[in-house]
């Protein structure tokens, strides 16, 4: 298909797959500092006050970050319904953990404030055993998903390396988050976990990219071919450049008055942002890598463009109301109290 | 050993009815609370201020778990019923995007002010993210009770290749059955929250607790149900004459009429026997049924032999509905005695009262989970109703990879839901014995009672 010859249907599956990515990479950054956080929670009995504020810092956040995934899924349920069938029946077993993982985060949350005192500890790692499961599945659904839900050892051993890479990634931004929102021992002490963070997500990031298009031949022609190669290489380049000027910036952190405390949260954003288009340049237009592609799978015409009109008011409005909240709760976590 | 068909749907039902658990009681207490800042706003007086307190830390909690069983919900058509979406997504697709769209991120976000942002924006902007939640939660209710309805009466659509197309979005949202569910889902909301808020005060009251804002929940509840009660039975009268005209098999098995007849009886109780097709122990009012359901004492009602093979299994529904009626009689007897004796005793129930509003804390879970089971198992053998066959939609998975996932379910919601019942009773005690300055105002940012640091809440 050239783009002169495509009719606003043929469109239409693109413009989806565009809102579909976005709300995925929306939801690795957000609901990957919450989930980071959660990992990251030390469980020593003197750590508690510590823990506090660190679950202060995403108090009121976790829950609409977590609607990112539903938005994630519901785009794929509503534009690419047959993808989303084969994609999510393949990821049984992952899928029913991960959602047990979230169902652990979700409620510890809430019960570690309010049962009695005694219970105060389990909750607190139920949290931290939720958010690493979340992480883990995640992880391995995303390396099954490139690798063609394939059952081999070599799938297998590469969905493994994925799960790790995308819970270091998940610890990454979630210990520069913190360096956002605390001050104190505890800023510190995210400062050390941005480092080793950043050094494991960075391992995983390299063996990911390694490992794809030597597996996947398809996605091999497409970034070492003339003169695509030129464009292709900026990316792991900037990724690159991310990562050290991170690695320098932190053996500086804390500085006085708390200056660029929020730069290597940024760093890590566009970390995040790379890989994920480095994934996208990978694959698309294909839904499920080498099965289904966007219109194969896109679903009927007059569906999209009905919840098209809806999502062009709505998704502006939601980012607006977001920044709202980011805004309402800038500054350093404090402790959080219902009133 | 079972197979996939039966434990997806022995899935789809625990999931769902755990998940509705939590929502019928946001929904209406997100209104609550709403209404308990709003009289802080205008009255200025502190108790209504402290009434907030307590409840929106309960709102919190049951947010939670509605939130997370939500979440499971929204893979399960995925996961365990892809003929479902293959079939209808054009139609379900779309809506249940519109309610992640509307109403999921306009809960969460605003929870979150609602929750901590006291100190952090004026009263009024706080005040507005209560309404926010509040219209958040009823707009989720809208498109999920629209899809639902949907698949009960489904309309404004035409079939091509087999596969369901849209032909118009106004009459598949408000479909035959679609304003009867809403309403009655609404108020079904209503009366499970207000007995919930009065049964956890009632509680409190007689833990020993001397403080105005219990009594002032409890007087709420009570006046809130004594209202709903009636509104209930009446649009529930509404709602079961619509079903007759669009599922007369379901009103059949609900009545446990078999043969068509005119002038039929309501039975009070009996037993139905499906392989004799035929009631034992009857008790009836004559020409009752008939009377309520067509307004006429000979009117004509359609008996499931009409329909035989091709109806709803008919115990589940005819018990399930005598239990939810019964829980509305029940509901109203309480709510008006309750209402009546605080007239009589200037606000004041005695302790047996007390004892039976206790009893009532969760009969709207009762009666919701009822209404529910019948409805929806008086749907089958369809999913959706002359469309799609329920057997047809299921997931070609394995049965083993079902059972895992079930009783992974299963063992985390015994868990939650114990975690549950167990932390409202630590905290409707707690709050008994923490002191209250009943004059004092209350600070933005102060603990639930007015005593700095009497006791440790902890974070969040
Ligand atoms: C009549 C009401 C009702 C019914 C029948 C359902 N829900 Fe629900 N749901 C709500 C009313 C609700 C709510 C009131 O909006 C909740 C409960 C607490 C909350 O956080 O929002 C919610 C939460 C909730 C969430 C989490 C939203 C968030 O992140 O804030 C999801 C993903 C779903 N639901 C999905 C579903 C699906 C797929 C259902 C049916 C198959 C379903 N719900 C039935
Ligand atoms: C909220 C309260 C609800 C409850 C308690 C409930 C309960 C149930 C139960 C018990 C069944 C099984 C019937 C049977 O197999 O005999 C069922 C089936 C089903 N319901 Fe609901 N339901 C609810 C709402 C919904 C909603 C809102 C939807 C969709 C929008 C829905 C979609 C379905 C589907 C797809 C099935 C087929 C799967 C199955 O047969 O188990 N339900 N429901
Ligand atoms: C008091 C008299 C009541 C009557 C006559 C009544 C009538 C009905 C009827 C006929 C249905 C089935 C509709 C269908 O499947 O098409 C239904 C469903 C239902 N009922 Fe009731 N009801 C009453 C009380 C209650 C109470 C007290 C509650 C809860 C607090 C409740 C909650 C529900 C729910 C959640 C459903 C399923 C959803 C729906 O179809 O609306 N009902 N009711």
């Amino acid at each position: 298909m050239t783009m002169e010859s495509m009719s606003f249907a043929d469109w239409l599956p693109v413009i989806f797959i565009g809102l579909m990515g976005l709300a995925v990479l929306i939801y690795a950054v957000l609901d990957g500092y919450d989930l980071g956080v959660g990992i990251l929670l030390p469980m020593d009995a003197s750590d508690e006050s510590q823990r506090d504020t660190m679950i202060a810092s995403i108090g009121p956040f976790w829950d609409a970050n977590e609607t990112w995934l539903v938005l994630g899924v519901g785009l794929l349920l509503i534009a690419f319904p047959s993808a989303h069938s084969m994609v999510l029946m393949n990821l049984y077993i992952p899928t029913a953990i991960m959602l047990i993982g979230l169902i652990m985060r979700g409620v510890a949350f809430d019960f570690r404030a309010k049962a009695a005192v005694d219970h105060k500890l389990t909750w607190d790692r139920t949290f931290k055993i939720g958010s690493l499961l979340t992480s883990l599945t995640q992880g391995y659904m995303l390396g099954q998903y490139v690798m063609g839900f394939e059952s081999s050892w070599s799938a297998q051993l590469f969905s493994a390396l994925s799960a790790i890479g995308v819970t270091a990634a998940y610890s990454y931004i979630g210990a520069a988050w913190l360096i956002l929102k605390t001050e104190g021992k505890l800023q510190r002490r995210a400062v050390h976990w941005t480092r080793l963070a950043g050094r494991a997500a960075f391992v995983g990031v390299v063996a990911v990219s390694v490992v794809n298009p030597l597996v996947n031949p398809g996605v091999f022609d497409r970034w070492f071919t003339f003169p695509l190669v030129m464009f292709a290489l900026l990316v792991p380049m900037l990724c690159f450049l991310a990562f050290t000027a991170n690695e320098i910036l932190l053996r500086r952190l804390p500085k006085v008055d708390d200056r660029h405390c929020w730069i290597p949260f940024v760093n890590v954003l566009l970390v995040f942002l790379l890989c994920f288009t480095g994934l996208a340049f990978s694959f698309y237009p294909e839904i499920v890598p080498g099965k289904l592609d966007i219109w194969q799978a896109a679903s009927a015409t007059e569906s999209l463009q009905f919840i098209l009109v809806g999502a062009a008011i709505v998704v502006p409005t939601i980012l607006a109301y977001t920044v709202f909240s980011y805004r309402v709760f800038r500054g350093k976590a404090t402790e959080l109290r219902y009133h | 050993m079972l197979d996939t068909l039966v434990l997806s749907r022995m899935q789809f039902a625990a999931n769902i009815s755990f998940h509705i658990l939590f929502p019928t009681i946001t929904i209406a207490l997100g209104w609550i609370l709403f209404f308990f800042k709003l009289r802080f706003d205008q009255t200025d007086n502190p108790v209504w201020m402290r009434a907030y307190r307590f409840w929106v830390k309960v709102f919190a909690l049951t947010f939670a778990l509605g939130v997370v069983s939500g979440i499971t919900m929204s893979f399960q058509f995925g996961t365990n019923w892809p003929g479902f979406m293959e079939t209808v997504g054009n139609i379900a697709g779309p809506l249940l995007g519109y309610e992640v769209l509307t109403a999921f991120f306009l809960e969460a976000t605003f929870l979150g002010i609602m929750l901590f942002g006291i100190n952090r924006v004026p009263s009024k902007i706080h005040t507005l993210s209560a309404l926010i939640v509040a219209i958040g939660t009823t707009i989720s209710a809208f498109w999920i009770l629209a899809l639902n309805s949907w698949m009960h009466t489904p309309a404004g659509y035409e079939m091509r290749d087999g596969v369901a197309h849209v032909t118009s979005w106004l009459e598949v949202i408000f479909n035959p059955s679609f304003p009867y569910r809403f309403t009655h889902m609404l108020l079904a909301s209503g009366l499970t929250a207000a007995f919930f808020v009065a049964g956890l005060s009632a509680y409190r009251i007689l833990q020993g607790d001397p403080k105005l804002a219990p009594r002032l929940a409890l007087k709420t509840g009570l006046v809130l149900a004594a209202i709903l009660a009636p509104v209930q039975a009446f649009v529930g009268d509404l709602h079961g004459l619509n079903t007759f005209e669009h599922q007369p098999q379901k009103i059949a098995a609900m009545e446990g009429v078999w043969e068509t007849e005119r002038g039929a009886p309501l039975l009070l109780f009996a037993i139905p026997d499906e392989a004799q097709r035929t009631n034992h122990f009857e008790i009836a009012i004559p020409k009752m049924a008939s009377l309520i359901l067509t307004h006429e004492l000979d009117g004509e009602i359609r008996g499931l032999n009409e329909f035989e093979g091709n109806h709803p299994p008919v115990k589940p529904l005819f018990f399930g509905f005598r239990v939810m009626v019964g829980m509305g009689v029940l509901m109203l007897a309480v709510a008006w005695t309750g209402c009546y004796l605080l007239l009589r005793r200037r606000g004041e129930l005695p302790v047996w009262m007390l004892k039976i509003v206790v009893a009532m804390t969760f009969s709207g879970w009762l009666a919701t989970l009822s209404g529910w089971y019948v409805t929806e198992i008086g749907r089958q053998p369809w999913l959706v109703t002359g469309v799609l066959p329920t057997a047809d939609a299921v997931t070609p998975l394995a049965p083993a990879n079902v059972g895992f996932s079930l009783t992974m379910y299963l063992l985390v919601y015994v868990v939650l839901m114990s975690a549950y019942i167990h932390t409202l009773r630590v905290m409707a005690r707690k709050s008994v014995k923490v002191e209250e300055f009943e004059t004092e105002a209350p600070q933005a940012g102060g603990k639930l009672t007015n005593v700095p640091d009497a006791t440790e809440e902890g974070a969040a």
